[in-house]
């Protein structure tokens, strides 16, 4: 992408850089002001509580969504200012696990992992049917791939969506919530999934969740997500040491702090005597 | 004021929902050379929009010939003029009931299945991990589908014709004795290939146009939550039944006059 504009403060081994990044639906502010670095062959964590606008920022690195300011770069090139024919090469080199798996109902496991192969390698079907094979192996679900999508656990629904965001060696993987509705088990196998496949493909990894201990688990490098930006950031144990109160309530999961337990509402007692009078 | 406001906003609705229309059917138009590119695909969503309505097309398309024989027997026959009766069926038929019931048939069966099915892989995120896997879901899954609504419409119209004319003809032969022959005869001497099957067909593809473009945007614009795909199924229904019934008219005086 010669033409693409380089962004000038990148250290080299950045693949993806947020930079300055605001977003909103429709007036509606979400993400405003964010600043983030994704090094190259690390896990990096975002977390954040839920509506944060997570999903979102996964949204704009992907170039589903268009930043209203500032840029989103994925390898040094400007992802919203591409064309789709360009987007659509862009993420051939990227995976996206979506929360719900998203993997297609009318397929099978088989073809779904097979989906992007067909899709975009023209590859004879013998040479699909073992990439496919040798992916399901990697998420040790190869004894599943005849079964239907209906018929998998949510655990297993996730891996084999994770096979297929790997279908095509990515360089980067997005992770939408992965440890969300897992029993210990399933957690178990997808944290050392996750991290298995970041060191063996060598990929860049980009986990949204709002679970700190996993994320502390997994993560080389974490941003905290609040108010719309970010409001911490640093390796797991200096964020769950953290002197910042904002960042504490979150890793610490206290029911207050910075973030009031109450929702904004008037006075409690005036409302209360209020209620004899005026009932509405 | 507020009752001003609201009917504001609604045309201000309407308006931004026909517009989103437009754009979508644009959109769809502009990758419509996959229908051929993945041609397979067309051929498999073609199958399960005949399975689901042919059954029911049959059935529908032989009682509406039988009734249509019973009512035009015994209004016939006061003039006479029951020897016409093949003729009133074909025509009742090829011209205006059969492009129009089976294209409210489609609606009702297939065109909501179609709404709900891609409604739910918008709602469980298939569409945008299709866009992420670099495939253009309007291409794969949109096109498909509504290059094979175009096409069944107007097979259904010429199954339900001529399932019509044989109910239409079991029942003026052998329930009211109108002669075989005769029943025959008057409809290929009165029956036009161009003025009444031809115009029949084209009626039948704009009904299959429009009909498979509102299921499929329907679909795609379908708020992703239980109640969005509930509503966007119903909009698919009334909208596409009554854009049928209306365009019905509209290209009737245009064929046939009747505005002058
Ligand atoms: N398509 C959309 N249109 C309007 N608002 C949205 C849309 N998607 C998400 N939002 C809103 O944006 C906020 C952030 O959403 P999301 O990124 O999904 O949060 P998270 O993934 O952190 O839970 C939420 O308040 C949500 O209601
Ligand atoms: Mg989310």
């Amino acid at each position: 992408m010669p033409h693409s504009p380089h962004n000038p403060a990148r250290p080299a081994d950045t693949l993806v850089s947020v930079d300055n990044v605001s977003f909103g639906y429709g007036p509606r502010t979400i993400l405003s002001g964010l600043d983030m670095q994704i090094t190259r062959g690390s896990v990096v964590v975002v977390m954040g509580p839920s509506g944060c606008g997570k999903s979102t920022l996964l949204g704009l690195i992907g170039g589903r969504l268009a930043a209203s300011e500032g840029r989103v770069f994925f390898d040094g090139g400007d992802v919203a200012a591409l064309r789709r024919r360009e987007l659509f090469a862009l993420r051939k080199r990227m995976g996206m696990l979506f929360q719900s798996s998203a993997l297609l109902t009318d397929l099978s496991v088989f073809d779904n992992v097979a989906f992007p192969l067909r899709e975009h390698c023209g590859l004879p079907e013998s040479l699909v049917r073992n990439l496919v094979l040798m992916k399901l192996h990697m998420v040790g679900l190869r004894g599943a791939r005849d079964l239907r999508p209906a018929e998998l656990s949510g655990g297993m629904a996730r891996r084999v969506a994770l096979a297929r965001a790997i279908a095509l060696d990515p360089e980067l993987i997005l992770y939408d919530e992965p440890f969300a509705g897992l029993d210990p088990v399933s957690l178990g196998v997808t944290l050392k999934l996750i991290r298995e496949l970041n060191d063996a493909l060598r990929l860049t990894s980009v986990v949204v969740t709002h679970d700190v201990d996993e994320g502390c688990r997994i993560a080389d490098y974490m941003y905290l997500l609040g108010r719309g930006t970010i409001i911490g950031h640093g390796a797991p144990q200096e964020m769950l040491h953290s002197g910042d109160p904002e960042v504490a309530q979150f890793m610490q999961g206290m029911p207050d702090g910075p973030v009031p337990f109450h929702y904004p509402a008037p006075d409690y007692r005036a409302e209360l005597l209020d209620a004899g009078g005026a009932r509405s | 004021m507020n009752a001003l406001a609201a009917i504001g906003r609604f045309t201000l609705g309407g308006v931004y929902h026909l517009g989103r229309c437009g754009v979508f059917l644009c959109t769809m138009l502009a990758v419509i050379s996959h229908a051929w590119r993945r041609f397979a695909l067309v051929v498999r969503q073609l199958y399960f929009a005949g399975v689901m309505t042919l059954l029911i097309t049959l059935v529908a398309g032989l009682f509406v010939g039988m009734v249509l024989s019973l009512q035009g027997y015994y209004t016939l026959v006061n003039y006479g003029g029951e020897s016409a009766l093949g003729l009133l069926v074909a025509l009742s038929l090829t011209r205006e009931l059969g492009p129009v019931l089976a294209a409210v048939l489609f609606t009702g069966r297939a065109g909501s299945a179609i709404t709900a099915e891609i409604g739910l892989m918008k709602a469980t995120d298939q569409l945008a991990a299709m866009e992420m896997m670099a495939t253009d879901p309007v291409a794969r899954v949109v096109v498909p589908r509504f290059v094979a609504g175009v096409l069944a419409v107007p097979i259904l119209t010429l199954l339900f014709n001529v399932v019509g004319v044989l109910g239409g003809y079991y029942v003026g032969t052998v329930q009211l004795g109108v002669d075989s022959g005769v029943y025959w005869a008057s409809m290929q001497n009165g029956v036009d290939v161009f003025e009444d099957i031809g115009n029949g067909i084209i009626k039948s593809f704009v009904f299959g146009f429009v009909v498979s473009w509102i299921m499929v945007f329907e679909g795609c614009d379908t708020e992703p939550t239980a109640e969005g795909i509930s509503r966007a199924t119903t909009r698919t229904v009334v909208v596409g039944s009554l854009s049928v019934l209306g365009l019905d008219y509209i290209l009737t005086a245009l064929m046939y006059g009747g505005i002058s």
